[in-house]
């Protein structure tokens, strides 16, 4: 059932609305929240979302509990293909746990804050952006960890990357949601502005296998992949020191060698290789660059140190 | 003056975005100035522009203190200036929410790694700033709650108030924050525009600045004295908000004295043009804050007021 979660009015004949698709089972038995969309650039969980509610649909006699699904938390961004919060230029997953009092925005955040709570888990679902692939993944705080590794490691994901600062800073909805006591996994996969439907179906079946876990779903489920589950220690950021444009030597989720080459700078107007980037450990590239134009410190690739596969 | 280079962006398809510093007098690290890190901050760089001006002569006539050192950098993102966007570089990445910033980082934290590396160590901060909403302001100087701020010194300025602000997670990240935990006494000078040169209100913030040099005894200027600032909590402040999205009339401006009930501005019904809302002051009170835009969306911030103190 759709439900209306934030509903403002935007300028000229037309409304904000954040939408939720509530679909309820056969027992109360509890209730999972899957949120997608707080960056509009990032659409690999518009995917996950349709499926989850495609195959609800197609068996609903083996749902328990309930699954309410929050695919377009920013639809002004989705709609524009922005990151951000289009003509405010914020980063929604910044304001949170908003304010019900406050801006037109923190009053939405708020306003799905309130509804969230109470469920018995939330996956938050991003993508990369345009610049980087990602593998599917779970980025989980330490500060968070011991509660939420048990959820993290059901979600057939291929890697959880623990005290992965940058994405779970305070202001985020997983952040604030954890602080409510409702335990929320980030997921992050794939790339900005298109759909990797492999990787998005990896994670739909992570997500019905949590749920069967969690008594959820008396359903079929395959069996889930174990994740590398790695801390920043173990990452190694491969940034460019020169500008220019990236020619990549390998593929997204190689196995690198130590001193295997990475790929290339290159300066179109001369011709010249400007720098030559080589990997200096071993390990799974889990991101790699896919927008070629880099200036110094862009993110080329990001490796997981070998030693974490033996 | 000596200018020297602070930081360095190599682009293979325009040339190097080079952060300049304008360094005027020898010896402590006393204040530095620093414009726009967006690029619709046009009225801070004009500020900072005027400044360079006036620093030359006043040195040029021997008004730097013996042993005082001004850094003003009247601008670090001129990229985002010149192709019309508020952010820098193709990653869209705002500049003031990477302090303390990185040398080994992302392209935007190097930036502000670099930066920061050069200003740290000055004795008073002083950044022309912008606000991430859209409108304006009576002029202020603006402080972060760290523990370390000193309004008293925020009241050197001379203009009429000075605003502190309780920092959000978000705002650990702001150069503002940063500088004061490296006990540099850190102020955001706010006037009432962005994005347009407004003369008026730069002449008052280039004079608060000055004043605030003289006080501190770092140059020899002769200024009016200014006003006695007037201390206020962010908190404090009177929200209005309104109820309706459609065109804004806004009926007065920041710095406006209104009384409990005056009327503020109407919201219009953008296909029929009746008059859906009409706003009305709460309380007593000087408008600190106004929105600008001439579209408004139902529930955005429309008002900010200081209650008066006196009637």
């Amino acid at each position: 059932m759709l439900e209306t979660v934030y509903e403002a009015q935007l300028p000229v004949g037309e409304n904000l609305i954040i939408y939720k698709n509530r679909i309820t089972g056969s027992k109360p038995v509890g209730r999972i929240a899957i949120v997608s969309g707080i960056h509009g650039d990032e659409l690999e969980g518009q995917y996950v979302c349709y499926e989850m509610i495609r195959r609800l649909e197609e068996h609903p006699e083996y749902l328990r509990g309930t699954v309410d699904i929050y695919p377009q938390m920013n639809p002004l961004g989705i709609d524009m293909a922005r990151r951000n919060i289009p003509k405010m230029e914020m980063d929604l997953n910044r304001i949170f746990p908003g304010n019900a009092q406050g801006t037109v925005m923190e009053r939405a955040a708020a306003a799905v804050v309130e509804d969230i709570t109470g469920a018995d888990v939330c996956i938050d679902l991003h993508a990369s952006d345009m610049y980087v692939r990602e593998i599917p993944q779970v980025r989980v705080s330490a500060e968070f960890a011991r509660q939420l590794l048990p959820f993290a490691k059901l979600l057939n994901a291929d890697m959880i990357w623990l005290n992965a600062t940058a994405t779970v800073h305070e202001s985020t909805l997983a952040h604030s949601m954890n602080m409510l006591g409702v335990p929320t996994l980030v997921m992050e996969m794939g790339l900005g502005l298109r759909i990797t439907r492999v990787y998005g179906d990896q994670v739909v079946d992570g997500i019905f296998y949590l749920m069967r876990e969690m008594g959820l779903w008396d359903g079929p489920v395959g069996p889930v992949r174990e994740p590398v589950i790695s801390s920043d220690g173990e990452v190694e950021f491969i940034r460019a020191e020169h500008a220019g444009i990236f020619l990549p030597s390998i593929a997204h989720r190689h196995y690198l060698h130590k001193d295997e080459k990475i790929g290339d700078i290159v300066d179109v107007l001369t011709g010249k290789v400007v720098q030559e980037i080589v990997a200096r450990k071993g390990g799974m590239v889990f991101t790699l660059r896919e927008y070629p134009f880099v200036y110094e410190g862009s993110l080329i690739a990001r490796i997981l140190e070998q030693d974490t596969q033996e | 003056m000596h200018i020297k280079e602070i930081y360095r962006v190599e682009a293979p398809y325009r040339e190097d975005m080079i952060v300049k510093g304008y360094r005027f007098g020898k010896g402590d690290k006393a204040a530095c100035i620093l414009g726009p890190m967006r690029g619709n901050e046009i009225q801070q760089l004009y500020i900072c522009s005027q400044l360079v001006r006036v620093l030359k002569e006043l040195e040029g006539n021997g008004c730097i203190s013996a042993g005082k050192e001004i850094l003003v950098i009247p601008v670090v993102n001129n990229y985002a200036m010149n192709v019309g966007k508020r952010y820098w570089g193709v990653e869209d990445v705002d500049i003031n929410r990477k302090f303390p910033g990185s040398v080994c980082g992302e392209a935007a934290a190097r930036i502000a790694g670099g930066v920061f590396g050069a200003i740290k160590d000055y004795s008073y901060g002083i950044q022309l700033a912008s606000f991430y909403m859209t409108g304006e302001f009576v002029p202020h100087v603006r402080m972060m709650e760290t523990g370390y701020q000193n309004t008293s010194l925020a009241n050197l300025f001379g203009l009429p108030y000075v605003a502190v602000r309780k920092p959000v997670p978000i705002d650990t990240r702001t150069l503002n924050y940063n500088w004061q935990d490296e006990m540099t006494a850190a102020f955001s000078l706010y006037t009432n525009k962005n994005t347009e040169v407004d003369e008026e209100s730069a002449v008052q913030a280039v004079a608060a600045v000055l004043r605030f040099l003289t006080r501190m005894g770092i140059i020899r200027y002769e200024s009016h004295s200014g006003y006695i600032s007037h201390v206020i909590l962010e908190q404090d402040l009177s929200n209005i908000h309104v109820n309706c999205g459609g065109i804004f009339r806004s009926l007065v401006k920041a710095g406006e004295d209104v009384r409990y009930g005056n009327k503020l501005a109407e919201v219009i019904d953008p296909y029929e043009g009746s008059v859906k809302e009409t706003i009305y002051a709460p309380t007593d009170g000087i408008v600190f804050f106004r929105y600008t835009e001439p579209l408004i969306m139902q529930n955005e911030l429309a008002y900010r007021l200081i209650h008066r103190l006196h009637a």
